[in-house]
């Protein structure tokens, strides 16, 4: 037997990032510090080392935040729209030039492996602002036969799973449709949502176009409730979502959700299987399976599903758990202790319910917070495993027969935002896509995403679309 | 002594079928000056309950008819309304005064006529092939909602609920019709031609009845994907779009005719392939 | 796993399978970006140099050539005798009677092309004589092609006797079917051949003769590794792999070790189970193992040419 071949460490130098020991609010072109005068540690979740103090913004702030926006969105309607492409486009580059350090940044803050925020979340960030850069003075052949018009101020509030990529999909149609913004990036990751702002500074955005607020839950919901906010754009959970609704409910707010899930990821026994076991394993374990369109539910057909399994097992042997700076780690940290006990609550549920664990064999560091890779195999519909979102590295796994049984398994959830197909059998394909109950379906592959691909959900997986012409809609009238 | 005219009995439409309220209730309705023009079912929020249960019974089938299919069906409509024109003009008229009458049916009809020539385009219109970074085929396309929730305007009575009732049904949704609670009785006239004009039983539910009882348990239910309130009076607003938010549903304001209209009802789908050899 | 394993070409629809091009070049190119450093890069490169086949396949070979490339073989650096030897000297039958002598007891190995390499397109009898008289001038090692003309016509079972035949011939002597993945047209064949090959008794599944391009590619040898361990998980017989043709740097080699490393796992880490058929790549590995080691950039020049 030949002596295995162990990787050495390749983390990522974090000499490209300069966290500060503390950070403001970005409220009309400044840095400002925070009426209510508190803050907050934010951590590295790796390490559970204190990354920076975060200004809470009160209901003050969010007031004066929201004024601000009032007052930037006129300056920006004062231009031309091929103007406003410019400064789109300007952010676009200069996420690119600074590509690097937003990666490492974003791994540090918030847990997820290096590669993914260096391949992934950082350029098709900076591809979103191109994208809709490009549409700003072209939104007449968006939609023909209509005159779009922005809705003013967008209040928009971003989950921590991909904090700058989230932050992309929600102020880059908002500025091309001319519109400006208060977001709030979530509670855990502010500190690419902050370094934006710096670039908002560095493009010389007009003062009050973009404004990044900070806090917790509580100054979320007084920006949600902000008078003078003529649109709410929300990433979260579908709770959170259903809270926010019914906020909004008459006040003529518009509204888009984008919410959890518990997609479907279905192989057919005459599948590709190895690209079908990559696409399963990068559909639950990507980013620690902190995705709101995971891959969460294997649906597999009987006649392969021992083998599949077996292969699948054997595959989660080689996946690296560790330093998310590390260029070679495959599974980073969860995102904060509160998100890691209620992945280990719901896989006690599992366990408890009689569904049989799998875990990776890895090591789990001293420090920080991790959950292996995990696979539940023996599940049935009626577990909680197979209904509830985990929001983590955890997947359950359900046979079926037929293409039938599979479609109704599959939308046999109040969620439904994605859904996998893998068959070798073309009309297989387009069958099933007709018939899953899904804002996004990919057929033999999984975990795609574009800015020219319209994302979002049916059901209480939330309504409108981010990406894509279709993503403009939400941001005009 | 002249002859005495035998009356309608305004029932509700459900499922292809004209039951009464499983509750057996009925509330009075007057024309323009007060006079009594007939007694309308008050339905129940189990005649809601039902008329979902039989929307949802109806959604598979028209929405996998194909775009042309569904089309004709609209078009079919128009037909028969128009060769009841007279009838309709008569019905709107006792319910909401002669002035304008004719022209609300008329405007009803071309509605349809619109919306028919809608069902095998609006893919087209709105639908993209979208230019990925990688080697993916990705197509956005409009699907239907499943279930939608209809609270007519008030006036006109006629006119008014087609404008809305056939962009939802044109993009192949089934759909749950509170009819104007004042003037119910054009909407029950128009099942009549609904069930005539080859619209499956189920796709199109009317009931009538009082707002404040049944939208408060449409907007609430469960099994509907997204609700119309265009009729939904300002007291009534605020807690029906709250109860909308039990399952996330879609709060769809009316805007002017337009292919918008229907998509407004539609789901955007992707779906993603990879290209290789 | 238990029964006995009947070689047969109804083992390759047993096993079957198909492969989704993007899917794979995706994972191959994820593969590529693991990140070797340090220890774990010395490894590797001392690693690639031990499975090695150093080749040279022209022409314009001559005696002189092999004397050259056998020394170099034996002893890769002459002035560190810390560095292993080759694997195996890959070169044209003519020559191999010298090779042969000159390698004796030195642990490299002597391959032979053969089967009328490199296209193949050569009577079988002939085509078996060639590995007859290879044996005979002492080779140990058979590069043989397979008919590529006959699997895109849709004989598989020409191609299936062909590789039977020849490992019948070779007895004892390690077999490595070259597949010629380049003139194949797609994964799925490229799948399909491995699995013909492997069920006709192939010691060792190679990609290409390096006379064509596309030689060896990432996605080609993912995707015969991946059939490799399939016919494994069904037989329990344990195939190698050889990937050939373009490979000049050290980080290449890297790219296809990480891809067996991680595809077939750690028992494959060895010459028996794997090799690299290169000519220029060895001086590359030498200067990386140095590089490693000083942390100073070296000079081709103090390298030698052969």
């Amino acid at each position: 037997m030949a002596p295995a071949w162990e990787y050495s460490p390749a983390p990522e130098s974090t000499d490209v990032v300069n966290v500060r020991d503390d950070y403001g609010l970005f409220i009309g072109g400044e840095f400002l510090e925070p009426l209510s005068g508190e803050y907050f540690k934010t951590i590295n979740p790796a390490t559970e080392e204190v990354l920076a103090a975060i200004p809470i913004a009160s209901d003050e702030d969010v007031d004066r935040a929201v004024s601000a926006a009032r007052a930037g969105f006129k300056k920006w309607n004062a231009l031309k729209p091929a103007e406003r492409a410019k400064f789109i486009f300007r952010i676009a580059r200069v996420i690119q030039e600074r590509s690097r350090e937003l990666a490492v940044l974003e791994s540090m803050n918030g847990g997820k492996p290096i590669k993914e925020s260096r391949d992934i979340d950082v350029p098709l960030a900076a591809a979103h602002f191109f994208y809709y850069a490009g549409w700003a003075d072209k939104l007449e052949y968006a939609f023909p036969g209509r005159t779009p018009k922005p809705l003013g101020v967008a209040a928009q509030i971003i989950p921590w799973n991909f904090p700058l990529l989230m932050l992309a999909w929600k102020i880059a149609p908002a500025l091309a449709t001319g519109n400006s913004v208060v977001l709030k990036p979530a509670e855990t990751t502010p500190l690419t949502a902050l370094e934006f702002a710096r670039i908002c500074e560095q493009v010389g955005l007009p003062p009050g176009v973009v404004n990044i607020i900070t806090g917790a839950g509580a100054t979320g919901a007084a920006l949600v409730r902000h008078p003078d906010v003529d649109k709410v754009a929300f990433t979260g959970s579908t709770e959170v979502g259903k809270e926010i609704q019914r906020a909004v409910a008459g006040t003529g707010k518009h509204l888009t959700l984008e919410l959890g899930g518990k997609a479907a990821n279905i192989v057919f026994d005459d599948a590709p299987l190895d690209q079908a076991i990559e696409g399963v394993v990068n559909g639950i374990f990507f980013n620690q399976g902190h995705v709101c369109c995971a891959g969460s539910r294997l649906l597999v057909q009987e006649s392969i599903a021992e083998r599949f399994i077996e292969k699948l097992k054997r595959r989660l042997g080689t996946l690296r758990l560790g330093d998310p700076l590390d260029k070679n780690t495959d599974i980073g940290a969860i995102n904060s202790r509160d998100q890691l006990d209620k992945i280990k609550k719901l896989v006690g549920v599992g366990v408890e319910e009689g569904a049989e664990i799998y875990q990776a064999p890895c090591e789990i560091p001293d420090r920080g917070f991790w959950f292996p890779p995990t696979i539940f195999t023996g599940v049935s519909q009626s577990h909680r495993i197979a209904q509830e979102e985990i929001f983590g590295p955890v997947l359950s796994i359900l046979t079926f027969r037929t293409p039938e049984e599979a479609v109704e398994k599959a939308n046999n959830t109040p969620y439904g935002l994605s859904a996998g197909v893998w068959t070798e059998k073309g009309s297989r394909i387009l069958w099933m896509a007709d018939r899953l109950q899904a804002g996004v379906v990919w057929a033999n592959t999984f975990n795609r995403f574009d800015p020219a691909s319209p994302f979002g959900g049916y059901k209480e997986s939330g309504f409108g679309r981010e990406g894509g012409r279709h993503g403009l809609e939400a941001y005009t009238k | 002594m002249s002859r005495v005219d035998v009356r309608k009995t305004y029932k509700l439409y459900i499922g292809g079928d004209f039951p009464r309220s499983e509750s057996g209730r009925s509330y009075e309705v007057v024309g323009p000056k007060d006079e009594f023009l007939a007694n309308a079912v008050r339905a129940s929020r189990k005649d809601v309950r039902d008329a979902v249960v039989a929307a949802h019974k109806a959604r598979a089938g028209w929405s996998s008819l194909t775009a042309y299919n569904r089309g004709q069906v609209l078009y079919r409509v128009a037909e028969i309304m128009e060769s009841r024109h007279s009838d309709l003009a008569e019905e709107v008229a006792r319910s909401e005064g002669r002035r304008g009458a004719g022209k609300q049916v008329d405007e009803a009809i071309d509605a349809w006529v619109w919306y028919a020539g809608w069902t095998d385009k609006v893919a087209q219109v709105m639908g993209n092939l979208n230019p990925v970074a990688g080697p993916y085929f990705n197509i956005s396309s409009p699907e239907p909602i499943g279930i939608i929730g209809l609270v007519a305007p008030q006036a006109p009575s006629l006119s008014g609920l087609v404008s809305r009732l056939a962009p939802i049904i044109c993009g192949g949704n089934a759909v749950v019709v509170i009819a104007s609670e004042k003037h119910p009785l054009p909407a029950i006239t128009l099942a009549e031609c609904l069930a005539t004009a080859d619209v499956p039983g189920g796709v199109v539910n009317i009931l009538t009845g009082h707002a404040w009882e049944l939208v408060p348990v449409l907007a609430a239910h469960m099994d509907v994907d997204a609700i119309d309130v265009g009729g939904v009076s300002l007291e009534l607003m605020e807690e029906t779009e709250r109860a909308a938010a039990s399952n996330v549903k879609r709060v769809i304001h009316p805007r002017d005719a337009s292919p918008y209209e229907v998509t407004a009802f539609m789901e955007t789908k992707t779906v993603w392939h990879p290209k290789g050899a | 796993m238990g029964e006995t394993v009947t070689f047969d070409l109804g083992l390759v629809d047993r096993i079957g399978g198909s492969v989704d091009a993007v899917g794979l070049e995706d994972r191959a190119g994820a593969l590529a970006k693991r990140s070797i450093k340090k220890e774990s890069k010395l490894f590797a490169l001392e690693l690639a140099i031990r499975c090695c086949d150093l080749t040279t396949l022209e022409g314009s070979d001559t005696p002189g050539k092999i004397r050259q490339l056998a020394s170099k073989a034996k002893r890769p650096k002459a002035s560190d005798p810390n560095i292993p030897h080759v694997a195996a000297l890959c070169i044209y039958p003519r020559l191999v009677s010298l090779a042969a002598e000159l390698l004796k007891g030195s642990g490299v190995k002597v391959a032979s092309v053969a089967t009328g390499f490199p296209s193949g397109q050569v009577p079988l009898d002939l085509r078996l004589e060639e590995i007859e008289r290879a044996l005979a001038d002492g080779a140990d090692e058979l590069d043989i092609v397979i008919s590529r003309g006959a699997l895109l016509a849709g004989q598989e079972e020409v191609v299936f006797e062909e590789v039977a035949e020849s490992k019948r011939v070779a007895g004892g002597a390690h077999v490595k079917a070259i597949l010629e993945t380049g003139e194949l047209g797609s994964y799925d064949r490229i799948r399909r051949a491995s699995l013909i090959a492997m069920a006709a008794g192939a010691d060792v599944i190679k990609t290409s003769t390096g006379k064509i391009s596309p030689a060896s590619t990432l996605p080609a040898a993912l995707c015969m590794a991946e059939a490799i361990r399939d016919f494994g998980d069904a037989t329990g017989v344990a195939v190698g792999l050889k990937v050939a043709g373009g490979i000049r740097a050290s980080k290449d080699a890297i790219r296809y070790l990480v891809i067996v490393n991680e595809t077939l796992g750690p028992d494959w880490l060895t010459p028996d189970r794997f090799r690299i058929g290169a000519s220029s790549l060895l001086n590359d590995l030498l200067m990386q193992i140095d590089f490693q080691r000083s942390g100073v950039y070296s000079d081709p020049d103090r390298y030698t040419l052969d």
